[in-house]
């Protein structure tokens, strides 16, 4: 099934988030990913939501989630006109003969190593998925302890707001 | 002013004259306030049947109904009133006490996430956290009730903010960002779908609920008298279409008429107004309206595309785009089409099945023939639903309600009350089976409390007739069905206070239907009904 990046502008207020979040679970919708932050305006967030389906599912999530008082725009964010990023966090099991080569790594990549410990390192990195991808599969011959991903967070290129586009039944 | 008293006063901007509810700690300021309003409270018997009330009251008066109950039981009591409403689009505010503001999330003593259990099945909720904000959210909760698609949405407030001392404003204007209803249809989608119909030979209307909710009985009529179309309708839009119209044939589903039917299925043109179209109405066939082209106009652009694939989409308030569709529509040549499913219609008569004891469908075929051009007659949820959804016939104001969506039993008692109360100069029947009877009969009390007039007619098969036929049907044997140790139901009513009789036979039927009918006061009519009764 195909993946779609959806682009949510919510009211930032409790109860947002399991409304949104509830309405995937109820209807049986996947949801990849979802990352929700705070926008230029205080008064609204933004929310990612990557979701798998195919053009009858994501036209359903997108009026679904039109039809939420809170809603106030959905968007879908075609990967040829956005920017994806996501970002990761690694603890990664090096010993300190390792340090030197895992940096290395690191550094090709233009991650970050953020804290050493006698037997780990933890590494920063953000990117699109591919380059996520990849340093983790690096990573991985030397025992990778934890990590946690942020999910996808995205903008469309170019001038154009998110505000500026229509709501989705208008178009 | 006192939050609670400034709740009341938006009650009374927003021209509610009557409230359903059920008091309780958490909700006592507000109910001290309602004791020095001019507020009509009537007292139901259990939370679930002041939601369903409200739900009847709302769908006589066209106005939004409203129901308060107290935290914990009493606002879980209500969510099954609250889902029946949002399955059948009905506007509904409800109001629920909550416990302190400090508390919550303690799990204290009538402790209960009303907001979050409702979720999934309301049109949008608010848990009150600052008093200042009541007057902007009691207002914004009657006007996404009411407009777009209609639904119910609920205010849950903690006691202590009832009691907080707030400046009452209330502003004239709304303005809420996410909600932005369509209301008049796109003008090219209106020309399309009027193209098709122009080249259609065999087009039908099917209509839903919302052409009742959108109160657009009028101009469907306008429209179908000028463009010849004939109409069908799913559960939820009878009374949309006056049956005796010639170009009604009859309602659609899985129990539904033949002739309507075979309309959908061999149409070339479905043009389906304010209707979901589940699967009680597809009958969940694939093959339905299978060779048509597909004209959708909802207010609800969710419910296009959900269950049938739409050719040309159409969205907005459907009395609006029935007139601007008027506005342009020529006559069809449809003659011929409409002789056709007419005499299908006409086959369709069935001749009376002798039976043991009462026949249900006579029973409601000449309860038909007696009652008031604007009666109203509110089916239960089970066979009592599809006897009376087929056998009666709806013209002038005549109102038909149930519950379509959610198939709530025990709604109809409760509902019918709500409907009595909206409109005391019409005649109120519900229809119930023993089943639905005992999950409400409680509400004889509020019949009795508030001097309701209103007939219930009570077909007793001694069990859960529906589900028994089904079985037989699935399993060829029965389970868990069986009433037959039914306390006397004549006894019942008399110890509320109800005068009611027991009838055996269709002949006795048309002298008890006139002395109900005559009475004055509620009235209770049960009707003997053999077990193996079909539902069609």
């Amino acid at each position: 099934m195909k993946r779609h990046v959806l682009s949510i502008l919510v009211e930032n207020h409790s109860g947002v988030l399991s409304r949104v979040s509830g309405l995937f679970s109820r209807r049986g919708y996947n949801i990849d990913s979802l990352s929700v932050g705070e926008t230029e305006d205080p008064n609204v967030s933004r929310m990612t939501i990557v979701v798998r389906g195919d053009e009858y599912i994501l036209e359903q999530i997108k009026k679904q989630l039109n039809k939420l008082i809170d809603v106030i725009k959905v968007i879908e964010l075609k990967p040829e006109q956005s920017v994806y990023r996501e970002l990761v966090l690694l603890k990664v099991g090096v010993a300190t003969h390792q340090r030197p080569e895992v940096i290395e790594i690191v550094n090709i990549f233009r991650g970050r190593v953020v804290d050493v410990a006698s037997e780990s390192l933890m590494i920063e990195i953000t990117g699109d998925e591919e380059k996520l991808s990849a340093l983790i599969s690096m990573m991985e011959p030397y025992g990778i302890k934890e990590m946690i991903r942020t999910g996808l967070t995205a903008l469309e290129r170019g001038n154009k707001e998110i505000k500026q586009h229509k709501k989705y039944e208008e178009e | 002013m006192k939050a609670a008293e400034a709740i009341v006063e938006c009650l009374k901007r927003e021209e509610v004259t009557t409230v359903f509810g059920y008091p309780g700690a958490a909700i006592m300021p507000l109910y001290e306030a309602l004791r020095k309003s001019a507020i009509r409270h009537v007292l139901v018997r259990q939370e679930q049947a002041a939601a369903h009330s409200a739900s009847g009251y709302a769908r006589i008066s066209g106005k939004v109904g409203v129901c308060i109950v107290t935290s914990g039981p009493g606002a879980t009591n209500l969510i099954t009133g609250i889902a029946t409403a949002y399955m059948d689009s009905i506007p509904l505010v409800a109001f629920t006490g909550q416990v302190k503001s400090t508390l919550i999330g303690r799990d204290v003593f009538q402790e209960v996430d009303i907001t979050g259990a409702t979720e999934p099945f309301i049109k949008h909720s608010y848990l009150v956290k600052d008093a200042k904000d009541l007057p902007r959210i009691v207002k914004e909760a009657f006007h996404i009730a009411k407009t777009g698609r209609p639904g119910p949405v609920l205010i849950d407030i903690p006691v202590d903010i009832q009691n907080e001392n707030i400046e009452f404003s209330y502003d004239k204007k709304i303005n809420i960002r996410g909600y932005k209803p369509t209301y008049t249809g796109h003008i090219g989608q209106i020309k399309r779908a009027l193209r098709r119909l122009r080249d259609s030979k065999k087009p039908i209307i099917c209509i839903g609920g919302g052409i009742l909710s959108a109160k657009a009985e009028k101009e469907l009529l306008s429209f179908v008298e000028k463009t010849k179309i004939p109409v069908v309708c799913t559960l939820m839009g009878l009374g949309g279409m006056n049956h005796n119209s010639p170009y009604y044939i009859g309602m659609i589903g899985s129990h539904g008429h033949k002739a309507a039917n075979k309309a959908v299925s061999e149409a070339d043109v479905v043009v389906f107004m304010g209707a979901r179209i589940a699967d009680r109405a597809t009958g969940g066939s694939k093959l339905f309206a299978k060779n048509a082209d597909i004209i959708h106009i909802d207010v609800d652009p969710a419910e296009i595309g959900k269950n049938l694939g739409t050719a040309i989409p159409v969205v907005g308030d459907v009395k609006n785009i029935l007139e601007q569709l008027l506005e342009l529509a020529e006559p069809l040549n449809t003659d011929e089409w409409i002789k056709y499913l007419t005499d299908l219609k006409a086959n369709n008569k069935k001749t009376r099945k002798p039976t043991s004891n009462v026949n249900p469908k006579y029973a409601i075929q000449l309860l038909s023939g007696v009652l008031d051009k604007n009666a109203i007659l509110v089916g239960d949820v089970g066979q009592n639903q599809m006897w009376s959804a087929l056998n009666f016939t709806i013209f002038d104001d005549r109102k038909f309600l149930t519950s379509g969506g959610l198939g709530t039993m025990g709604y109809s008692l409760p509902a019918a009350i709500g409907a009595a109360i909206a409109a005391p100069d019409r005649q109120v029947v519900a229809t119930m089976g023993d089943g639905g009877f005992q999950m409400s009969f409680f509400e004889l009390a509020t019949l009795t409390q508030n001097k309701v007039k209103l007939i219930v007619l009570l077909f007793n098969n001694s069990g859960l007739g529906m589900v028994r036929e089904m079985q037989y049907k699935t399993y060829k044997a029965e389970y868990g069905v069986d009433l037959n140790t039914n306390p006397d139901f004549i006894k019942l009513a008399d110890a509320y206070g109800i005068k009611a009789r027991r009838v055996f036979q269709d002949e006795e039927l048309k002298e008890v239907f006139d002395e109900a009918i005559h009475y004055d006061g509620p009235f209770l009519i049960e009707c003997i009904v053999d077990s193996k009764e079909s539902t069609l």
